[in-house]
C-alpha cells in the first residue's frame, strides 16, 4: 500500500504543477499586473508612476512565464509564474498582494470553517443516511412516495432561501439563537448551530435520494434474497448486510471531500458572518490578489488529491477484497 | 453506571439549559454577556480595509478605523455648517504668508501669479501624547525595549498583544513632518503623492532620492531623518513649516486628513524589524496614533475592535453649532470630555440582510437603509418627505437623512468623434441626450427617492451651489412654480434634429443613430432593469443604446485610453470646496491625455481659465460670480448628464445621542453618545425567546413517525402469519 501511496503522490506533482498553470493562465487573462495594481491602490488619483512602483515592489514587474531579457535557466526563473509558484511546494504561501501573511490567515480562518463543516459533514450523512434506510425499509409505501417528493422539494430550492427563512424564523421571529456572527471556543456553539442546522436540512432532499438509490440497488441484489431465505428481520437485513455493503458507494462521495471540509462554504459564511475560509478566495478575486488566489486553489487541488488517496485507502478497509498495490 | 445513571446526567443538563434559559438575557445576544451594560458601540464593515497607514488609506471603509486614531492638525467643526475647518491638535488655525520667487514676503491679497510660494507654519498644541504601544516602550534608561528583538524573540510573538510593556511619548512637530517625508517613501505608494509633488516643494525629488537610497542599499529601514526635504521642516519642538508652491487655499483641507496625521519614527522603526511584516506587525495593521481611539483588536475575518486612548488630551464637545442643534438636544453635552464611548466593536457583516436584522434586535446601534429592506422602514407622505414606518417609529428609532458631498453622473466622452467634440452638431445632441435621460426617475426606481437630480457638478452644501431658479440648468429644465421642472421631449427631439439626426437617424446617410455603452459587469439584482430602463431612455429619442458589457478592467483600460463612448461615473468629495468638483471639468486633469479624474476629457479654454482663477479664492460673492459663469459654459456643453447627488438615510435607535450628518468630518465617533442601560432593557424587550413553535415541530416529527410504526408492525405480523 505504502508503494501504492507514494506512487498516487508522485502523480500528484505533474497534477498540481498543471492546475498551478491553469490558475495563472486564467488569473492574468482576466487580469493585468497593472490591472491589480490599481485595484490595490484604490480608485482615486492613482498616477502610472504609483502602479510601476506597486508592481516593482511586489515583483509583477517581470514577464509573465519566458523572460526574454534573459539567458538560460534565468529566461523561466526570472519570470512570475515562477517566483510566485514555487514556494507553493513546499507549503510556503507568503504575503498576498495586499502584504497579508496568507498562511497566518488560513489557519485562523480553519477553525470556524471546521466548526461549521464537520457538524455539518457528519450529522448530515447520519440523517442523509437514516431517511434513506427508512424510505428504503418502507420501499413502495407512501412513506416512500411521500418521502422522495419531499426530497424532490427540498432539493428544489435554493440554500439561499433555507438560510435567508433560517435567520428570519429561528434568529429574527423566534429569537432562539444570534442571526449572525461568531465568537471562539465554547462561545462558538450558539453562532454554529442555525447554519450547521441550515446546512444539514440544504442536503437532506439530495442526500437522502442519492443514498435511497444506492440502498434500493443492494436491496435487490442475490445475498439479500438470501439473508432473507436465512430468516433474518428486516432491521437486520437493512442494518447488518445492506448498509455495510452499501459504503463503497457512499465512501467514494464522502472521503473524498473530507480533506476539502475545511475550505469552508461560500454562502453559509459569508451570510452568517462566520470568519472561515469559504469567502476567503472569492474575496481575492474580486481584489484581484492573486497570491491568495494560487494558494487557495493549490490548496484545493493538493487536499483533493489527498481526499481520493484516502478515498481508495477506505476501499482497503470497508471491503476485504480490495487490495493496493 | 446504568441507563438511569445516563438518564439523570441527561436531565440534569436540560434542567440546567432550562434554567440558564430562563434568564432575562436573550439567547440571540451575539455578544458576550460581560458586554450588556458595558459603554459600547456596536458597528460593522463589510469589506476588511486594505490600508491602516495614514500615507496609503483613503477609502471611506478604511476612514472609518483611521479617522479616530490618527490626528492630523485640523478638523472640521462638528456641528456649523458650512463645514468649518478648526484647530485639532493645532493652535490656531494656520494662516499662510506669501512670497515671492526672491523670497520677499507679499500682502495677503498679492495676486495669485506674484505669489511663488505660501509658507504655512503650524503651531501644535504641548502636551498631546500617544496611545499606549510597544513600540514606544523604554527601558529605565530610555533605551527601546523592542526595537532589536532577536530572531527566538520575534519567533514568539504572534500579535501586539505578545508584548509585556509598552509606553507613549509625547507628540512633537518632528512626527508630523515625518509623515510629510513618508507620503514619498517608495515602498509606501501613497495615492496623494502624485498630487502633492505639485504642491509640497522638493517632495518629488525627495522622492527620487528615497527611491535611490532604497535601491542602493538592502536596508528595511529608511531612516527619513537623514534626508531633509525642503517643503517640510521643524521650526521647533512644537512648530513646523510647509512651504507650498504658489497660493494653493485648499492644503488647509487636506490637513485635516489622516494623510497629514503624525507618525512616531520609533513606529516605523520598530515595524521594520526582520520577521514582523510576516505576522502582519505592521503599521498598516496597527497604527499609532494620538487619536481618542486605539485598535485592540484587529481580525478583519472577524471583528475589529478600538478602545479609548488612555491618553487622550482633553478635548470637549464643542458647545456652539448651528441654529437649532440646542433644540435638537445636540448641545446637552457641550463641555464634557470625549470621547464618551469607551470601546466600539465593528464586526463583520458581509450581507445587508443579517445585519439590518440585528439592527432591528438592538445588536447594531445605527443603520444605514438598503433598498432590501427600504419599504420596511421608510414611507413617503404625501409632500414625498420621508418618515419612518410604525413598526421602525414603535421602537423609537430615529431617521437622518443628509445629501451626500458626492455626484453620480452619465458621461460624454468628449474625445469621441460623435458625442464628444466642440461643435454645435455635437453639443446639441448632448444636450438632447440631457432631456431624455429621466433622472428623476431613475432616483425614483432605483434608489427609492434617496437622491437630488443634479443641476452641476456642486452638490447641496458645498459653497458654489444654487438652490434657486438661477442655480438650474436651464438647458435641461425650466424653473415652474417653486421647483426646477425637465423640459419637454419635443425640446429634445428638436435639438436632435438640429444636431444632423431628424426622428434619431444621421440626416446625411439615412443611418439610425447608434450610441454606445460602456459599462463594466456587475451582478447586481437590479443591473438587467438598470440598463433596460437606460435603453428605453435613448428609445424616447428613436436612438438605439449598444450597451458594451465588459469586466471592470477592460472598463477601466476604456476609460483610460479614450474608447468609451458614454459611461456613468461618480466623485465623492475629499473635501469641501467646489474646486474638488469642478476640477473634474479642468482641462488639463483629462483623464485620456493627462492621467488625471476628468474622465469625459472635457476641455474648454474658457472654463480651464475660470477654473485656475476661482481655484485660489475666497469663498464670497466674487467667487460664487466665476463658479456661476463656470457653470453656464459646462452646463451648455453637457458633457456631462449631471445626474443626482445621492441622499443618505441613517436609522438611529432611541438611545443613540448626537447625530448629526457630518460628511466631511472623518473622526465623528469620539461625539456620539450611547445610553447602554437602555439599550441592555431594549434588548431584553425585543427579544423574547419563543420556544412554543420548536415543541411544535418536536411534536409534529414525534406524530409523524406514528404512521411508520403502524406499517412497520403490519409487516412484522404479516411475516409472522406466512
Amino acid at each position: 500500500m505504502l508503494a501504492y501511496i507514494l506512487r498516487r503522490v508522485f502523480y500528484a506533482v505533474p497534477i498540481l504543477i498543471g492546475v498551478n498553470l491553469i490558475t495563472f493562465f486564467l488569473f492574468f487573462v482576466v487580469n493585468s499586473p497593472d490591472d491589480m495594481a490599481r485595484m490595490h491602490l484604490g480608485m482615486k488619483r492613482v498616477t502610472p508612476e504609483a502602479v510601476d512602483k506597486w508592481k516593482q515592489e511586489r515583483g509583477y514587474d517581470k514577464p509573465l512565464l519566458l523572460n526574454r531579457a534573459e539567458d538560460g535557466a534565468r529566461s523561466v526563473t526570472n519570470t512570475i509564474f515562477f517566483e510566485k509558484s514555487v514556494s507553493l511546494f513546499a507549503f510556503r504561501f507568503g504575503s498576498s498582494d495586499a502584504g497579508r501573511d496568507i498562511g497566518y490567515d488560513i489557519s485562523q480562518r480553519m477553525w470556524p470553517s471546521l466548526a461549521i463543516a464537520i457538524p455539518v459533514f457528519i450529522v448530515g450523512i447520519l440523517v442523509n443516511i437514516t431517511f434513506a434506510l427508512l424510505i428504503a425499509f418502507f420501499r413502495a409505501t407512501y412513506i416512500d412516495y411521500w418521502g422522495v417528493f419531499l426530497c424532490v422539494v427540498l432539493m428544489s430550492i435554493s440554500s439561499l432561501f433555507y438560510i435567508i427563512g433560517g435567520q428570519y424564523l429561528v434568529g429574527k421571529l423566534l429569537h432562539l439563537v444570534p442571526i449572525s456572527g461568531y465568537d471562539d471556543g465554547f462561545d462558538a456553539v450558539s453562532f454554529v448551530i442555525l447554519p450547521v442546522i441550515v446546512g444539514i436540512i440544504g442536503g437532506i432532499g439530495a442526500g437522502t435520494r442519492w443514498y435511497r438509490t444506492i440502498f434500493l440497488e443492494e436491496i435487490g441484489r442475490d445475498y439479500v434474497r438470501t439473508a432473507r431465505a436465512k430468516g433474518l428481520s428486516e432491521p437486520q437485513v437493512m442494518f447488518g448486510h445492506v448498509l455495510r455493503n452499501a459504503l463503497i458507494p457512499i465512501m467514494t462521495g464522502a472521503v473524498a471531500i473530507l480533506p476539502l471540509l475545511f475550505m469552508g462554504s461560500l454562502i453559509l459564511e459569508s451570510f452568517f458572518g462566520i470568519p472561515g475560509l469559504g469567502s476567503y478566495t472569492i474575496d481575492a478575486i474580486s481584489s484581484q490578489d492573486f497570491a491568495i488566489v494560487r494558494a487557495m486553489v493549490f490548496l484545493g487541488s493538493a487536499l483533493y488529491i489527498v481526499g481520493l488517496i484516502l478515498t481508495d485507502i477506505s476501499y482497503t478497509l470497508v471491503d476485504p477484497r480490495i487490495r493496493l498495490a | 453506571m446504568g441507563k438511569s445513571n445516563a438518564c439523570r446526567t441527561a436531565l440534569a443538563f436540560l434542567v440546567a439549559v432550562s434554567l440558564g434559559a430562563c434568564g432575562d438575557r436573550p439567547w440571540n445576544n451575539p455578544y458576550p454577556a460581560s458586554d450588556d451594560h458595558r459603554n459600547i458601540l456596536y458597528s460593522s464593515f463589510s469589506e476588511k480595509p486594505k490600508h491602516l497607514d495614514p500615507a496609503q488609506s483613503y477609502s471611506s471603509n478604511e476612514v472609518v478605523f483611521t479617522g479616530q486614531i490618527y490626528e492630523p492638525p485640523l478638523q472640521y467643526d462638528y456641528l456649523k455648517r458650512p463645514y468649518e475647518l478648526v484647530p485639532l491638535t493645532a493652535v490656531a488655525l494656520p494662516q499662510p504668508v506669501f512670497v515671492d520667487r526672491n523670497g520677499q514676503t507679499l500682502p495677503d491679497d498679492a495676486a495669485p501669479d506674484q505669489i511663488a510660494f505660501s509658507i504655512y507654519d503650524i503651531r501644535i498644541r504641548a502636551g498631546v501624547r500617544y496611545q499606549p504601544h510597544p513600540a514606544l516602550a523604554t527601558d529605565a534608561r530610555g533605551g527601546f525595549l523592542y526595537h532589536a528583538l532577536s530572531a527566538d524573540a520575534v519567533a514568539k510573538i504572534r500579535t501586539l498583544r505578545d508584548f509585556a510593556q509598552t509606553g507613549s511619548r509625547e507628540l512633537v512637530a518632528a512626527d508630523y513632518v515625518y509623515q510629510i517625508k513618508r507620503l514619498a517613501h517608495p515602498k509606501l505608494q501613497s495615492p496623494i503623492f502624485g498630487l502633492m509633488t505639485e504642491y509640497i516643494v522638493g517632495l518629488k525629488e525627495y522622492g527620487e532620492t528615497l527611491a535611490a537610497a532604497k535601491a542602493q542599499g538592502d536596508r528595511e529601514f529608511l531612516d527619513l531623518a537623514e534626508y531633509p526635504l525642503e517643503g517640510a521642516q521643524v521650526v521647533d519642538r512644537y512648530t513646523y513649516r510647509l512651504k507650498v508652491r504658489g497660493k494653493y487655499p485648499q492644503m488647509l483641507y487636506w490637513l485635516a486628513m489622516p494623510f497629514f496625521a503624525p507618525v512616531p519614527p520609533e513606529a516605523d522603526r520598530f515595524y521594520a524589524q526582520p520577521g514582523f511584516a510576516e505576522k502582519n506587525l505592521s503599521l498598516d495593521w496597527w497604527p499609532v496614533g494620538t487619536g481618542p481611539y486605539m485598535l485592540v483588536e484587529n481580525n478583519p475575518n472577524r471583528q475589529m475592535v478600538m478602545d479609548r486612548n488612555p491618553n487622550f488630551h482633553g478635548e470637549v464637545y464643542p458647545a456652539a453649532g448651528e441654529a437649532g442643534d440646542a433644540a435638537a438636544g445636540l448641545l446637552a453635552d457641550a463641555g464634557k470630555p470625549l470621547p464618551f464611548i469607551e470601546r466600539v466593536v465593528f464586526s463583520l457583516e458581509k450581507e445587508s440582510i443579517p445585519y439590518w436584522n440585528k439592527f432591528q434586535q438592538g445588536y447594531y446601534d445605527s443603520s444605514g437603509i438598503s433598498s432590501d429592506s427600504f419599504d420596511q422602514a421608510i414611507r413617503f407622505g404625501a409632500g414625498g418627505e420621508a418618515t419612518l414606518t410604525d413598526e421602525m417609529q414603535s421602537k423609537g428609532m430615529r431617521l437622518q437623512t443628509a445629501v451626500g458631498a458626492s455626484t453620480y453622473y452619465f458621461g460624454f466622452n468628449m474625445l469621441d468623434p460623435v458625442v464628444g467634440g466642440d461643435s454645435e452638431r455635437a453639443r446639441k445632441l448632448r444636450q438632447a441626450v440631457s432631456i431624455a435621460l429621466d433622472y428623476e426617475e431613475y432616483i425614483s426606481i432605483f434608489l427609492n427617492g434617496r437622491g437630488i437630480p443634479a443641476q452641476g457638478p456642486i452638490p447641496p452644501g458645498i459653497f458654489g451651489y444654487v438652490d434657486s431658479a438661477t442655480g438650474i440648468n436651464p438647458f435641461v429644465y425650466d424653473w415652474v412654480g417653486n421647483a426646477p421642472q425637465r423640459k419637454a421631449l419635443e425640446i429634445a427631439r428638436r435639438l436632435l434634429a438640429e444636431a444632423g439626426y431628424p426622428d434619431g437617424r444621421d440626416a446625411a446617410t439615412g443611418n439610425a443613430l447608434v450610441l454606445h455603452y460602456d459599462v463594466p459587469a456587475s451582478s447586481g439584482p437590479d443591473d438587467k432593469a438598470r440598463l433596460d430602463w437606460m435603453r428605453k431612455q435613448f428609445r424616447k429619442l428613436n436612438i438605439e443604446l449598444d450597451i458594451r458589457n465588459t469586466d471592470y478592467n477592460r472598463f477601466q483600460d476604456k476609460m483610460r485610453t479614450g474608447a468609451a463612448q458614454l459611461f456613468q461615473w461618480g466623485w465623492n468629495a475629499d473635501y469641501p470646496d467646489p474646486e474638488n468638483f469642478l476640477f473634474l471639468l479642468y482641462g488639463p486633469n483629462g483623464k485620456v491625455r493627462h492621467n488625471g479624474e476628468n474622465a469625459a476629457n472635457y476641455a474648454s479654454a474658457e472654463f480651464d481659465r475660470l477654473f485656475e482663477r476661482m481655484k485660489n479664492m475666497e469663498n464670497g460673492p466674487e467667487r460664487q460670480r466665476v463658479i456661476d459663469d463656470m457653470m453656464a459654459i459646462a452646463r451648455r456643453d453637457a458633457p456631462w448628464i449631471w445626474g443626482f447627488h445621492p441622499k443618505q438615510f441613517g436609522l438611529y435607535h432611541t438611545w443613540y445621542y448626537n447625530t448629526k450628518p457630518n460628511l466631511m468630518a472623518n473622526n465623528a465617533l469620539k461625539f456620539t453618545r450611547i445610553d447602554p442601560v437602555q439599550r441592555a432593557e431594549k434588548r431584553t424587550e425585543w427579544n423574547k425567546p419563543v420556544v412554543w413553535p420548536v415543541i411544535l415541530v418536536v411534536a409534529l416529527l414525534v406524530v409523524g413517525t406514528l404512521p411508520a410504526i403502524r406499517v412497520y408492525r403490519r409487516r412484522q405480523q404479516a411475516a409472522a402469519t406466512a
